[in-house]
């Protein structure tokens, strides 16, 4: 069992790499997987909030979890970047595995955590500053000695924003609309060079057609990004992801993880009856 | 398939669809009966109802085709209720077909009145048994969600293949021995191959049930 409360110094979260692994673009060893749990449960207080999640994240693909409210989807979400600690009184069991290390070990420095993996929240949350230091901020406290210029054109062209935005970056960033925003914030996650980006419905408060936006840029990060998503919406779940995780509450209340395949799979002969009442929407 | 008390309307529509999919193929499975009666008993009257029902049929599968659309438009549905609404459209399109094909043995028959008979029909008329049995088994096995009726249809249409290559071969056979017969010959043997091809839809029905109730496509098929 470990507190998540127990906080000593930074450590790098970077994983020994073995001599003779195969490397992605980004540096990231293939020889554990990107991202995993082991027999995972999360308590907030007294409350169980998720009961043994056992589950392997694939790299560079888009991993939807959905299942009905309070089923523990967001509360595992973050604990890929030990986000739910920021919570008194929380305690995790069991093993969050980033390349093959538990990232809630004692010497795990949870800020280099996030710098690893990156995240996207419901609402857009950009700084009340310029688009330009929106981007570049993440990278100068990192100490990025690069080219900024570069890099914040990069990492706006790549959140598809650089053509609506390049004439006027100094322009507040509250001054973009919804959709802009939420995809500044992705710029911004992307900026610090991340392995994984978490997104806990991302869309949910943009209209049709600036989610259609993000939705197609998802489908483009995963290229470069493994992408883990939270949402509501089954039909986004569908269009967007690779894999599917659908989780449920438990007899304890605590959500489980139900059944974990691919996408296709699971929205067209899902194995599991639970998910296949939740999907077709005669439960949830 | 688990079903809660949600989505009553939704509910109430996908059975809707296959009850509509169960007339259709009543009406269907009619046909095909009444245009084979037709040809033994020379019955006219009931050629060209047969003929005339086609239009029915057109009909009622255009309407199931609207409604499955409807559904999938407004509905978005998934899993055993996606795979249920497609196999509808799939079934009632093949259903559909073995209409036209009734309708082509009824026209035959018109045709077949008017000359003398070449020989007493049996196995045509087994033929057309065994393929109406299929076509009844195959819808069953839909409604019913039953895969072991899927593959008994599936190992009928091996029986219905001999069948039409013996009539070909005694077609053959009065053709060779008499030219006059060619005529009444073939129109003999468009009805086998006729029927023939309604096993095969009724197979297809039956390869539709099999994905809908496993979610497996093609397993149906042998090695």
């Amino acid at each position: 069992m470990i507190e998540s409360s127990t906080k000593t110094g930074p450590v790098s979260v970077q994983a020994p790499v073995p001599a003779q692994s195969a490397h992605s673009p980004n540096g990231a060893s293939r020889t554990h997987p990107i991202l995993a749990t082991r027999q995972v449960s999360f308590w907030y207080g007294r409350l169980m909030a998720l009961e043994d999640v056992t589950l392997t994240i694939p790299r560079n693909q888009v991993t939807a979890i959905i299942g009905p409210s309070g089923c523990g989807k967001s509360t595992y979400l973050r604990l890929f970047n030990r986000m739910n600690e920021l919570v008194r009184g929380t305690r995790v069991e069991g093993e969050v595995l980033y390349r093959g290390q538990n990232i809630f070990a004692r010497n795990v420095d949870p800020v280099e955590v996030r710098r690893q993996i990156g995240m996207v929240f419901q609402k857009p949350n950009p700084f009340p500053k310029s688009i330009y230091q929106n981007i570049a901020y993440g990278p100068k406290v990192n100490g990025y000695k690069g080219d900024m210029d570069e890099l914040v054109e990069r990492s706006l062209r790549q959140a598809a924003l650089w053509d609506e935005v390049k004439d006027d970056l100094k322009r507040s960033a509250l001054a973009l609309s919804g959709g802009q925003q939420q995809r500044l914030c992705i710029a911004r996650a992307i900026a610090v060079a991340p392995d994984v980006i978490l997104m806990d419905e991302p869309c949910s408060a943009l209209d049709p057609i600036a989610t259609t936006k993000i939705e197609d840029l998802i489908r483009e990060l995963r290229e470069k990004y493994t992408i883990v998503i939270v949402t509501h919406n089954m039909q986004q779940a569908a269009r967007i992801s690779d894999k599917t995780a659908y989780f449920l509450n438990n007899s304890n209340g605590a959500g489980e993880l139900i059944e974990f395949d691919e996408t296709q799979k699971v929205f067209t002969n899902p194995a599991d009856e639970r998910t296949e009442a939740y999907i077709t929407g005669r439960f949830g | 398939m688990p079903v809660g008390g949600q989505r009553h309307e939704y509910t109430k529509n996908l059975d809707l669809a296959q009850d509509r999919l169960i007339i259709l193929a009543n009406l269907v499975e009619r046909s095909v009966r009444d245009c084979i009666e037709a040809v033994r008993t020379r019955d006219m009257d009931l050629a060209r109802q047969v003929i005339a029902n086609d239009d029915e049929i057109d009909t009622q599968e255009l309407a199931i085709q609207e409604h499955c659309i409807e559904l999938i438009a407004m509905q978005a549905p998934m899993a055993a209720d996606l795979r249920q609404i497609i196999s509808v459209l799939l079934i009632a399109a093949e259903l559909e077909r073995i209409g036209d094909y009734a309708e082509g043995i009824a026209k035959i028959g018109l045709q077949m009145g008017q000359e003398p008979p070449l020989k007493p029909l049996i196995d045509i008329p087994r033929m057309a048994e065994i393929s109406t049995g299929m076509l009844h088994t195959a819808m069953l096995s839909f409604t019913e969600r039953d895969v072991e009726r899927a593959f008994a249809v599936r190992q009928k249409d091996d029986e219905i293949d001999d069948l039409y290559q013996q009539v070909l071969r005694e077609l053959l056979s009065y053709m060779i021995e008499d030219p006059a017969s060619i005529r009444r010959a073939t129109y003999l043997i468009w009805i086998a191959h006729t029927l023939e091809r309604i096993a095969d839809r009724s197979v297809n029905i039956a390869e539709r049930a099999h994905y809908f109730v496993t979610g497996v496509q093609g397993g149906l098929k042998g090695p």
